[in-house]
């Protein structure tokens, strides 16, 4: 403590010089981060900056009728908000507009493409079983049919081999001409039973779902369309297979949009992106819709790595348990089931043993991103409805710039009225108030700006507002702090000790304001969604740098102006005037009764 | 500002102050008058949701000279409803106005195309559900609940549950006002109303703990003095920390007159005004109440606790006593006190008492000359 000898508590002062020193240093990196990330401005979100406007139009499937209705449109809408706006930062708006629509609003700055794709292409997930496969890339050649594989891999417990690719089991198809058929997954995925080892359960698909629930068993018992083809898959099936190209980007999106629309009980071929191979596909298995929750995570076991965890409803529970009871039996690559989305593979695991109980896991070559990606869709993935992208228009602001000229000219205003009523109120200490002021506003400006590119913050009018505001709640703490040093000043301290005393009780009381502030932005932000979360956030983020400041710079600022003779002496512009603030007997009655006695109260 | 000071200084030392315990009566009144107004307003004129809430009419125009601002006033004239105005990437407009049926919305589409030049048949209008369904609002609600709950249990943690539950009950005051005050302007609620109402929680509640945390140190050792009742200790630290409550009150209300007045009032800017508004009368009402609502109700609730009756009982009794020995006679021997000096209870009642006010008021007040025991 380079700090006052007078300071009857040592501790409470810390240096305040080093303090400032390395609260300035920490503005200037975060400041210099800004820079180098080349985000220098706050992403602002749709109503000030507009952005692009995906206007979405629900299908009747064929054979559903009734499926475009309210609550699957508010459903819908609720997985789509949640897929555009994960965080609930980035102030993307979701509505129904008609009967089947859906509109999608995007803040400029977003990720168009993905969130296109987010939006738009992820309709429908469901697991479809795999009746063959083949390489995508080889062409039609050499396409090898599936089935009886003798690929070892099946049954070995749980894991599987992340090399599948590397080392394609040469199952032998039975049907056409022979290739090697992709033993494994994609990516040599697995599924395993999130619990333990389970019983197989290899009961007849009971479930209620006719369509959906028939597992095309065994090669013999395939597609139910397809009862002629051999062994392995019904010839036409096959045909298309063969057919089916997937060498490029676009056409294996072609190919995907064109499964997409299959019914639930129909066998499609699709490809998967990831690996260039290939499958025909049975009918669905399970509906995505029975996914409960899905979510990314480390194998607690620590062999896998990164693992995707699910959880069926009942009924999607009997069902993959059906279906995993049926695979496991089978060999590769027929021993896998494909995770489809909206047409598109999106991975086609193994399984090696009936997994009932409604819990599954998916490990095998996933990096955290990977996983986080297939835990989205698969617990998202599930809408309702099949739609179809019907325009995508860029939009101007709503509110436009003048809304928020206007609000930041008010705001410079309100400011400056701040910064007279300190001045004229507390004199040179409003030196320091405004000091402070500014720094949280840089600290708010420059964190806003990096959250931007880092979370998808996106700033709204009413967060605009709400920043304004919080400057002005954030002069609240130091007034707090101010009128406790005065009242010490009051008693007759002198200024070094008035500090030194009142900033325990201050702090206390800033303490617990603050968490109260907190309070309400944390609960805010882990109830609720939208655009409550994102101005909770905001909030959140402007109390936790009010205690910020308030700790690391206010008080070692004051504490050093303490010392300073304009202040300690009293200057009567120094704020600390004790004729001023009325200290009655003016130096008199100061010291020796009241300091020595009030003491002990504080510690 | 000298004066100012002043003041500040008479009010810390307690030689001035308003009687904001012993009136509360009076307050609690105006609070339930303010409160049932607001009810009232709700209940007739009930709130204008914004299309965010309950969806309304989109129109969507061709490719117009119309500029979005004009568009926006012809708008809300044919509706009668703020209106949503975006520009396209074709050139036309999206126009949304909340609140619109179908009727509603073939009567305007008519209006529109007139005033924007084109055809009506060319305007495509169709209904948008909000975007903030019921979901989102249920879920604002429950964190709403959740939070009341935690903070009580914070409160009554932090300090005891007579002041969380005078918290809690200014809190519920401030949000009835400043819904009931939306109703009565008749202002569209839009998320950013909302969101304002949102920041009254932790503002409101903020300003409480701040009169509460001084409260909390002033009446530490109540218990031992018999000279004050808990009500007058109360009313003291309203007193001695109203400038700090002042202060804040107004340098958050500065910003946020602002954006009302200029950013709204002049400027013209609409969804500012639904923000500032509500943050004002928010903040208005969270300060108000704070001073006048929630202290007082926690010294209501403490002169309930037998153990502060009993201090009642024995401070009267030793201002009786004082007031037959004593010069000042029929009443409690009140002197202007010094906060903090003076709670650990001396005995000095009437003691040093620099010419004070008339003694009236029924709160006792040393001056404590800073001795403390």
């Amino acid at each position: 403590m380079a700090a006052p000898k007078k300071g009857r508590k040592p501790s409470a002062q810390g240096r305040p010089g080093r303090t400032l020193v390395l609260t300035l240093i920490a503005m200037v990196a975060l400041t210099g981060g800004m820079f180098l990330s080349g985000h220098t401005t706050p992403r602002l979100g749709i109503d000030l900056a507009g952005g692009t406007s995906i206007t979405l139009k629900a299908k009747n499937e064929p054979g559903q009728k009734n499926a475009v209705n309210k609550t699957n449109m508010e459903t819908a809408v609720g997985i789509i908000e949640r897929r555009v706006n994960g965080l609930g930062v980035s102030e993307a708006e979701v509505q129904t507009q008609g009967n089947d629509n859906i509109i999608v609003n995007i803040p400029k700055g977003t990720d168009e493409e993905s969130a296109r794709e987010q939006v738009g292409t992820t309709a429908k997930l469901a697991f479809r079983p795999v009746l063959a496969g083949m390489p995508a890339v080889a062409g039609g050649e050499a396409t090898p049919k599936p089935s009886p594989s003798t690929s070892g891999e099946k049954a070995e417990g749980d894991k599987k081999d992340k090399g599948a690719k590397a080392e394609p089991s040469g199952s032998t198809s039975a049907d056409p001409p022979g290739s090697p058929s992709p033993s494994a997954t994609t990516q040599g995925r697995a599924v395993t039973s999130g619990l333990a080892a389970q019983d197989e359960t290899p009961a007849p698909s009971g479930s209620t779902n006719p369509g959906s629930s028939a597992p095309s068993g065994s090669p013999s018992a395939v597609a139910p369309e397809a009862p002629a083809a051999a062994p392995g898959i019904p010839a036409d099936l096959q045909k298309k297979l063969e057919a089916l190209d997937c060498s490029t980007a676009p056409a294996r999106a072609d190919a995907g949009s064109k499964a997409g629309v299959a019914k639930n009980g129909e066998s499609i071929v699709s490809c998967d992106p990831e690996s260039q191979f290939k499958y025909a596909l049975g009918p669905v298995a399970v509906e995505g819709k029975r996914i409960k929750e899905a979510s990314a995570a480390i194998d607690p076991r620590g062999v896998e790595g990164w693992i995707v965890q699910m959880t069926f409803d009942g009924k999607g529970a009997d069902q993959f348990g059906d279906i995993t009871g049926q695979l496991a039996a089978k060999p590769a690559p027929e021993n896998q089931f494909a995770i489809v989305l909206d047409g598109e593979i999106v991975s086609a695991p193994s399984v090696s043993t009936a997994i009932s109980g409604g819990n599954a896991q998916i490990s095998g070559g996933f990096n955290q991103k990977s996983a986080e990606a297939l835990g989205n869709m698969l617990s998202y993935g599930a809408l309702p409805l099949t739609f179809e992208e019907q325009s995508v228009t860029t939009v101007t602001a709503a509110l436009g710039g003048e809304q928020l000229e206007a609000g930041l000219i008010a705001g410079a205003i309100g400011l400056a009225l701040v910064v007279i009523y300190l001045v004229v109120y507390y004199r040179g200490l409003a030196l320091i108030a405004i000091a402070s002021l500014l720094l949280s506003a840089a600290l708010t400006y420059v964190l806003m700006s990096l959250l931007g590119p880092a979370i998808g913050f996106a700033l709204n009018l009413p967060a605009v507002c709400g920043a304004i505001v919080a400057i002005g709640i954030t002069a609240d703490s130091f007034i707090v702090f101010f009128e406790r040093v005065r009242d010490e000043v009051r008693e007759g301290r002198t200024l070094r000790p008035a500090v030194q005393r009142g900033w325990p009780r201050a702090r206390r009381t800033i303490l617990v304001s603050d968490f109260v502030s907190f309070l309400a932005a944390a609960v805010l932000f882990v109830v609720t969604v939208g655009k409550v979360q994102g101005f909770a956030f905001t909030l959140g983020l402007t109390t936790l740098l009010d205690v910020f400041v308030v700790f690391f710079f206010t008080k070692p600022l004051l504490t050093l102006a303490a010392r300073s003779k304009f202040f300690s002496d009293g200057h009567p512009w120094s704020g600390f005037d004790p004729k001023r603030l009325g200290v009655k007997p003016p130096v008199r009655r100061s010291r020796r009764p009241v300091a020595p006695l009030t003491d002990p109260k504080e510690a | 500002m000298s004066r100012l000071g002043e003041l500040g200084a008479k009010l810390y030392r307690g030689e001035v102050g308003y009687d904001f315990v012993g009136k509360r009566t009076f307050w609690y009144g105006v609070s339930i008058l303010i409160t049932i107004a607001a009810i009232v307003g709700l209940g007739v004129r009930g709130l204008n949701m914004g299309i965010e809430f309950q969806g309304g009419a989109v129109f969507t125009t061709p490719k117009t000279s119309v500029s979005a601002g004009q568009a926006e006033k012809v708008a809300e004239e044919a509706a009668g409803h703020d209106a949503i105005v975006q520009e396209l990437g074709t050139g036309g407009l999206r126009i949304q106005i909340s609140n619109v049926d179908t009727t509603k919305a073939d009567q305007i589409r008519p209006m529109l195309a007139k005033e924007l030049n084109v055809d009506p048949k060319v305007i495509n209008a169709e209904l948008v559900g909000p975007s903030w369904g019921e979901q989102i609002a249920n879920k604002a609600w429950t964190g709403l609940a959740v939070f009341m709950i935690l903070v009580v249990i914070y409160l009554a943690i932090a300090f005891e549950w007579r002041m969380a539950l005078a918290a809690l009950i200014a809190l519920i005051h401030d949000l009835t006002i400043t819904v009931g005050v939306y109703a009565l302007v008749g202002f569209e609620v839009t998320p950013g109303t909302v969101i304002g109402l949102l920041t009254i929680l932790g503002y409101s509640l903020y300003d409480t703990v701040v009169v509460f945390d001084s409260l909390k140190e002033q009446s530490k050792d109540l218990a031992k003095q018999t000279q004050f009742t808990y009500s007058e200790v109360a009313n003291r630290s309203i007193n001695s920390t109203l400038v700090r409550s002042i202060n804040t009150t107004v340098v958050a209300l500065l910003p946020v007159a602002g954006l009302l007045f200029i950013g709204g009032g002049v400027l013209g800017a609409g969804m500012l005004n639904d923000i500032s508004l509500s943050l004002f009368v928010g903040l208005a009402a969270g300060a108000y109440s704070s001073i006048f609502i929630a202290t007082p109700l926690v010294a209501d609730f403490k002169e309930r606790e037998p153990q502060m009756k009993a201090l009642k009982k024995r401070v009267l009794a030793k201002r009786a006593q004082a007031a037959r020995d004593e010069r000042v006679p029929g009443e409690q021997g009140d002197d202007e006190g010094d906060p903090q000096d003076v709670l650990p209870g001396e005995a000095q009642a009437a003691v040093v008492g620099p010419r004070t006010q008339p003694p009236s008021r029924g709160r006792g007040r040393g001056r404590p000359s800073g001795k403390r025991r």
